[in-house]
């Protein structure tokens, strides 16, 4: 390893480094989306295998039964629910002591910081009902929750059916380990949230609740079930949890094994396709494209989400009802779920043998996380490049003919090398020609993050629009007006060398987005990636010199925000629904009310990175494309 | 019960010269009752008492042991086994003592499953067996049955056939009555040779459960993450009028390491001082945490305790095989003399009911009570097991290549070295220089 100490070969390699630069980085570039792309095919992506032993090679005997009953309770259910007009409480009640469980109810409320227009709710106020089967000769100390979340319109009453005899099928048993708690919440995942916090006795979004009375111990994993027919054509399973987080892998394979067994249909997204022929990989690209997008939204795909904080593994089931031939009865979908819970209930620890971090190109496939990583490797590696490169020059600047007395540690963009040597190099600057732009970018961010819902009531009196409205307006009107506020400042400094200004910013900005970007594509691997396929190279391009309306063009479409309108057409191009400019518009809109209400209501994190990381550091570029 | 069945049988041949077998004949006859009550989770329990030898010969002779049929007995909520010896006084100057061996067995039968969604229950259903004959050694063989109704009408239940005697008495401090049928009593068995006593609610028993006890208890983790977490415990006292004091005992493991300033104790939204508080601090690897308080229930009220803990790190040979389950963390230990609604008499203890003797008065006013909360389920930062090789092998490779590059470093000698200039000519020039002893350019 002469790497580090033969001076010669060092600054060979950093002239190389160097004078290729530009080849380079369009390599590492390609090289990264090719890796992603080539993700699908088979000695990346592999198939599923059961690693629990517990829940490997043990039989099960299905035995539900009960089609008729949860179609009774599912009519019932409904009815009452007409009548009352919302979650018919007592009715539950009534019906859960009928079948034998314990019951006990949780009322809650909460007021959103402002008016959600998708699901029409602003004051919301409503009870969760719980049931408790206690497994015999335990001390409850460990339980397992099937839960149906139930929203305001009246969808899911065959999912309360099915959960309702279910609870009665398996009380009659006395094979239980653990306690299972049957969980109906109202107002979807909000009465998930004030159910679990209730639960674990935190509060972590101002929720306000009565406290719980009955508890189970420590919950292993949850099952969240939504159907809405009698007869589904397939099950499709959502793992996407807040912030992307992800149920352990045997979870899913657990469900897939019993969709198998039992031959009702599973699906992940698509109807699973024959892996030789081509279509196979090409639909698998197409899964696995939904699964990113949907990964980085970051926002709960269904209640089981809201579980993954607290180390509860789980995964929300969804019957489709198409237009196929074959369709399943209640009886299907129960037998796969009484199988599901009698492998779980056979758990001797959590589940921790199988990956968490995975990425699915179909149900039966999967690609670990050692596998995807390279692919966000290689876009960071041209910012890694960058950074080299520019403080290269940099050095050149400042001290002529000595460049080569430096040495280039390239490659890592995390390593501590180029920072703490160009903030050397920035010392000849003058730091204080950094300061500016940075305070004003991070300012704006702090004003994006803060000032729509806090200014929400001002914006309504001085102008014709809702809370709702007033919000996404007053988010979009900052960050469009971010854009024209700090390029002005350099104004104010003056440097002797005209290039080393921006340059200096362009290299903090640079070491700036590749730190955020790693970290993130270290927690949320899909957020990262699609960030870094976006903004990678606007970021590397940007420099006050050339064409610079182009430049200036590339940097505003690879703007979160236009990442975000671009995802949303991606997202529904892929699912077959195309979107025209005007529904694309109303759904991004959408989209930034949901994002931000999901950040106060359950804690999801994109709204906070977006505005406080992610957009100072592009207004930083923005900042050095028009640097004078 | 097979285990304990050959344990009672050796303690009565080790104890039988001393109490049983003397010239002198014993003082207690021999006796054995079945007490069923219904439980506040709506529930049967069912206790046997035995004062007689309980081994399975006499089980095909007949009394109470015919209904021991161990395939019922385990596929009940829970059952345990018990056997008490004491010294009894032979006559009053205490001059001489016997041996009293008493065995008893409580049974929980889950009524939800064994009567088909009904709480009613029969002898028949729950052990699949029907009494036909009183033991022959016994001198009293008697069932009891709790028929208490917790409203004034006698409609709510019915039992059959109809008991010939009932029984009042004062258990945990509430009146309860007990229906009584006496196996000896001969009108009892012979008219249909077996008796199935059955239990049926008139009534839908929804609004008719049994009052909750006065004390009891729940306690759970709350929190998530696996840094920090809080010990909840829940007191509730639901006496209508009557405070009383609670002695709450907590041994935690030392691997959670409790922040006893964050001890917080509230009843009814105030804060509740112990009266006395006793801790002795965990030393790691040797002794848990010990804490103890003295505190006072006020009337119909929920009392949380509340500590707040960190969850430590062990070392990796210290985790048991399955660490991903979880450490268990013990049940909480309550101690309390509960205030009576109804005031007990003293009574005789030879008089009256065997199963009396379960449940201890220490006067009138109140009863005492011991509590165990549920074991909790803590997780602590648990390494992938795995990780082990894989980290040998990273660490190896990471080290051997930085102390490879400065060994490097350090041990070479850097000198200066002469740009070079001209190149063929001049090499060639000093070829010649060297082979004529000359320096060279």
């Amino acid at each position: 390893m002469g790497l580090l100490s033969d001076p010669v070969r060092r600054r060979a390699l950093a002239r190389l480094v160097l004078r290729l630069n530009a080849p380079l980085c369009v390599l590492s570039y390609v090289a990264g989306i090719a890796w992603f792309l080539a993700l699908v095919f088979p000695p990346l992506t592999q198939r599923t295998y059961m690693s629990e032993n517990a829940m490997g090679s043990t039989m099960v005997e299905e035995q539900f039964a009960g089609g008729d009953r949860a179609r009774a309770f599912a009519r019932d259910f409904a009815a009452h629910r007409k009548k009352s007009g919302a979650l018919p409480v007592a009715w539950l009640e009534r019906t859960m002591r009928s079948v034998g469980l314990e019951v006990y109810t949780q009322s809650f409320s909460r007021k959103l910081p402002f008016p959600d227009e998708t699901h029409e709710r602003y004051m919301v106020s409503g009870t969760n009902v719980y049931g408790i089967l206690r497994a015999p000769r335990a001390a409850s100390t460990e339980s397992l929750v099937l839960t149906v979340p139930c929203g305001s319109d009246s969808t899911n009453s065959q999912a309360v059916g099915l959960l309702l005899a279910l609870a009665a099928h398996f009380r009659g048993q006395i094979y239980w380990a653990k306690d299972i708690i049957f969980l109906v919440t109202e107002h979807d995942l909000l009465g998930t949230e004030a159910w679990l916090e209730a639960y674990h006795d935190v509060n972590v979004t101002g929720m306000q609740s009565s406290p719980l009375q009955g508890r189970a111990g420590a919950i292993q994993a949850a099952v969240a079930l939504e159907l809405s027919s009698d007869v589904v054509t397939s099950l499709d399973v959502a793992v996407e949890g807040l912030n992307g987080q992800l149920p352990n892998l045997d979870l899913l394979n657990l469900f897939q094994t019993f969709c198998q067994k039992g031959a009702c249909c599973a699906r992940f997204r698509l109807q699973p396709q024959d892996w030789t022929s081509l279509d196979g990989p090409l639909q698998g690209l197409q899964t696995l494209l939904l699964m990113v997008l949907r990964q980085a939204s970051g926002r709960p795909h269904g209640s089981h989400g809201l579980f993954l904080r607290y180390r509860v593994e789980a995964l929300t089931l969804r019957g489709i009802n198409s237009f196929r031939q074959y369709k399943y009865d209640l009886v299907a979908v129960g037998k796969a779920l009484e199988g599901m819970f009698r492998k779980l209930n056979h758990l001797l620890e959590r589940l921790h043998q199988s990956f968490f971090l995975y990425l699915l190109p179909a149900l039966s496939r999967f690609v670990s996380i050692g596998l995807y990583m390279p692919a966000a490797g290689f876009l960071l590696l041209v910012l890694g490049l960058k950074i080299s490169s520019l403080h290269e020059a940099e050095v050149g600047l400042e001290e002529p003919g000595g460049a080569g007395g430096m040495v280039v540690v390239f490659g890592d963009p995390l390593a501590p090398g180029p920072i703490s040597k160009s903030l050397c190099a920035l010392q000849g600057v003058g730091l204080a020609s950094l300061v500016a732009p940075l305070l004003i970018s991070q300012a704006m961010g702090l004003a994006l993050y803060v000032l729509p819902v806090l200014g929400q009531h001002v914006a309504t009196q001085h102008f014709p629009v809702a809370e709702a409205e007033a919000v996404v307006l007053t988010l979009l009107a900052i960050y469009a007006a971010g854009l024209a506020l700090p390029h002005n400042t350099h104004r104010v400094v003056s440097t002797q060398a005209p290039d080393r200004g921006w340059m200096a910013l362009k290299l903090v900005a640079l070491i700036y987005l590749a730190l955020q970007l790693g970290c993130i594509a270290l927690t949320n691997f899909s957020l990262g990636f699609l960030l870094a396929t976006t903004m990678v190279p606007a970021a590397a391009l940007a420099k006050p010199h050339g064409p610079r309306t182009l430049y200036a063009a590339l940097l505003v479409l690879t703007s979160p925000a236009a990442t975000l309108l671009g995802s949303l057409f991606l997202w529904r191009e892929l699912q077959e629904a195309p979107l025209s400019l005007a529904e694309g518009w109303q759904l991004f809109l959408a989209a930034l009310a949901q994002g931000v209400l999901e950040h106060h209501t359950y804690g999801a994190l994109l709204f906070p990175l977006l505005s406080l990381g992610l957009y100072p550091c592009w207004l930083l570029f923005w900042n050095v494309l028009f640097w004078k | 019960m097979a285990a304990a069945m050959p344990l009672a049988l050796l303690v009565l041949l080790l104890l039988g010269p001393r109490g049983w077998c003397l010239a002198e004949p014993p003082r207690d006859s021999l006796r054995e009752e079945l007490v069923i009550t219904p439980l506040p989770s709506g529930d049967v329990a069912a206790t046997f008492q035995f004062r007689t030898r309980w081994d399975s010969e006499l089980q095909r002779e007949g009394g109470l042991s015919v209904l021991l049929k161990a395939d019922r007995l385990f596929h009940t909520s829970y059952h345990s086994q018990a056997v008490h010896i004491r010294p009894v006084c032979r006559n009053a100057r205490c001059t001489s003592i016997s041996w009293e061996l008493r065995q008893t067995l409580s049974v929980v039968f889950d009524a939800f499953i064994t009567g088909q969604g009904k709480k009613d229950w029969s002898l028949f259903r729950m052990f699949s067996r029907t009494l036909t004959e009183p033991c022959p050694l016994a001198s009293e063989s008697r069932v009891y049955v709790d028929i208490t109704t917790y409203n004034q009408d006698n409609e709510t239940l019915e039992v059959n056939p109809p008991p010939t005697t009932t029984y009042q008495d004062i258990i945990l401090g509430t009146r309860k009555t007990y229906a009584i049928y006496d196996l000896l009593d001969t009108a009892m068995i012979n008219k249909s040779r077996n008796l199935n006593i059955q239990l049926k609610w008139k009534r839908p028993p929804e609004n008719e459960a049994p009052p909750v006890p006065f004390l009891h208890a729940q306690r759970y983790v709350s929190g998530y993450g696996l840094q920090k977490g809080e010990l909840s415990t829940l007191l509730y006292n639901t006496h209508p009028y009557r405070a009383f004091p609670v002695l709450l005992l907590d041994t935690v493991p030392w691997y959670l390491r409790l922040y006893v300033h964050t001890l917080t104790i509230t009843s009814k939204g105030k804060e509740n001082k112990p009266s006395y508080i006793h801790y002795q601090p965990a030393q790691d690897r040797l002794q848990p945490h010990l804490l103890e308080m003295l505190i006072q229930l006020p009337a119909n009220s929920v009392t949380k305790v509340s500590i707040q803990f960190e969850r430590a790190l062990l070392k990796w040979t210290e985790y048991t095989p399955d660490p991903n389950h979880g450490f268990y963390v013990s049940p909480s230990v309550l101690s309390a003399l509960v205030p009576s609604v109804v005031a007990a008499k003293p009574v005789d203890w030879e008089e009256s009911p065997l199963f009396n003797s379960l449940f201890p008065v220490s006067d009138g006013s109140n009863y005492f009570v011991r509590l165990y909360t549920e074991p909790l389920l803590v997780n602590l930062p648990t390494p992938d097991f795995s990780m082990p090789y894989n980290v040998i092998c990273l660490t190896c490779t990471v080290v051997a290549v930085c102390y490879g590059s400065f060994y490097n470093l350090l041990t070479r000698t850097f000198h200066i070295e002469e740009p070079r200039t001209g190149g063929l000519a001049k090499r060639l020039a000093n070829l010649i220089r060297r082979a004529r002893g000359v320096p060279p350019l």
